[in-house]
């Protein structure tokens, strides 16, 4: 799941973060992630697992890290199965 | 504006059988009465007044600016439902006829029209950053700027607390992290005492901007969390729901990387900025004091006519 994502958001074009050099709970916010990025990758992220964040989770600490965003898609595609 | 009344279809009904404000047929387009007039200036060299210490350069922006410096400063990424481009009719006689026509026939004549090098200003502070960034590196101690236009939302409301077109003051600090966040800091205090020596009831609270769709609902949690904005809100319309007439926001360098804003050693800059909503503070003053600014309280009158 975390390889999936890190490749997912390595792909995008409007998320200039290097995922591939990132450690699975590296901070992305310390990492340069901005408020709009983190927004692109819930987008992307939503449309890539076909999976809708509810408002509770659409925090900063919900994409604070690779673990954190695997956690949450887990929880969300496994309530949807 | 008897005291028991709380809801802006009311205060608003009121403000235009006391001639305060004057219908234009348009929510949230109104005109001002010269006693609405005289508050706001009075209001507005208070707060000159309380900034002059800090010796500020005052910029007075018109209500338009440039839609290209807009579109960079990233607006439409957050906000495209309250944004507003001017557009004009640049046709020939055959358009215009057919404009023409199209008017008569009730039709949407406005598709004639193209977009304009014009957007109109949606706080002050947005064509200030690249004005700044041509001047070239800031100097170490900082920039402090007083600003003032009349602004555009495009959220038509029967509250007369959300205009569509209303006037905002500000001051924007740009310079280190630590600088504009002690400059954000002293304006806590100092915006919580002036609205308390008008005798308005007010409280400090966090906040978060109206972004824009599900992705904004994240973006106002990232600002909650960060605890990058507080408004201080007065009961205008409702008790329940007080209304911002100040705010205090902290940009992170979000303008600094935006503009290229830098320190000469090449360190991007940070920014924050204190908005007065003068049209709402005058609302508010009249809602709490009555329709008659000559018998306010003679300590409110004595605050707003000394200055």
């Amino acid at each position: 799941m975390i390889d999936q994502i890190r490749s997912l958001l390595e792909q995008h074009p409007m998320i200039p973060l290097n995922f591939g050099a990132l450690a699975d709970d590296a901070n992305l916010y310390d990492a340069g992630l901005t408020s709009f990025a983190s927004v692109q990758m819930m987008l992307a992220l939503e449309e890539e697992f076909d999976i809708e964040f509810p408002e509770t989770m659409l925090t900063r600490r919900t994409f604070s890290s690779l673990a954190s965003i695997a956690d949450a898609v887990s929880q969300l595609t496994r309530k949807a199965a | 504006m008897d005291a028991k009344t709380f809801d802006s279809k009311s205060l608003l009904d009121s403000l235009f059988e006391n001639g305060i404000l004057f219908e234009s047929g348009v929510d949230g387009l109104y005109g001002r009465s010269g006693a609405f007039e005289e508050v706001i200036e009075r209001f507005e060299r208070l707060v000159t007044r309380l900034g002059a210490p800090d010796k500020a350069t005052r910029i007075h922006f018109p209500p338009g600016m440039s839609r290209a410096t807009l579109e960079k400063s990233g607006y439409m990424k957050s906000f495209p439902q309250l944004a507003g481009c001017v557009h004009s009719f640049m046709g020939g006689e055959r358009e215009h006829a057919q404009l023409l026509g199209m008017m008569a026939d009730g039709g949407d004549w406005t598709e004639l029209q193209k977009a304009t090098d014009l957007a109109l200003t949606p706080a002050a502070c947005y064509p200030l950053y690249p004005t700044v960034a041509a001047r070239g590196p800031v100097p170490a101690q900082g920039l402090l700027f007083e600003l003032s236009s009349y602004c555009f939302r495009h959220e038509p409301s029967k509250d007369p607390a959300r205009m569509q077109l209303f006037r905002m003051r500000e001051f924007v600090k740009i310079g280190t992290a630590e600088q504009v966040r002690s400059f954000r800091e002293s304006w806590l205090k100092r915006g919580r005492a002036m609205i308390e020596s008008l005798d308005l009831p007010c409280e400090v609270d966090l906040a978060n901007d109206p972004f824009f769709g599900r992705g904004g609902k994240m973006m106002a949690n990232n600002q909650r969390d960060q605890g990058l904005k507080f408004e201080l809100l007065i009961p205008v319309t409702s008790l329940e729901k007080p209304t911002a007439c100040l705010s205090f926001n902290y940009h992170q360098d979000h303008f600094g990387q935006t503009w290229g804003l830098k320190f000469a050693d090449g360190e991007f800059c940070h920014s924050a900025c204190v908005g007065f909503g003068l049209e709402r503070v005058a609302l508010a003053l009249f809602r709490h004091h009555g329709p008659d600014a000559e018998v306010w309280p003679a300590a409110v009158r004595d605050v707003l006519w000394s200055v």
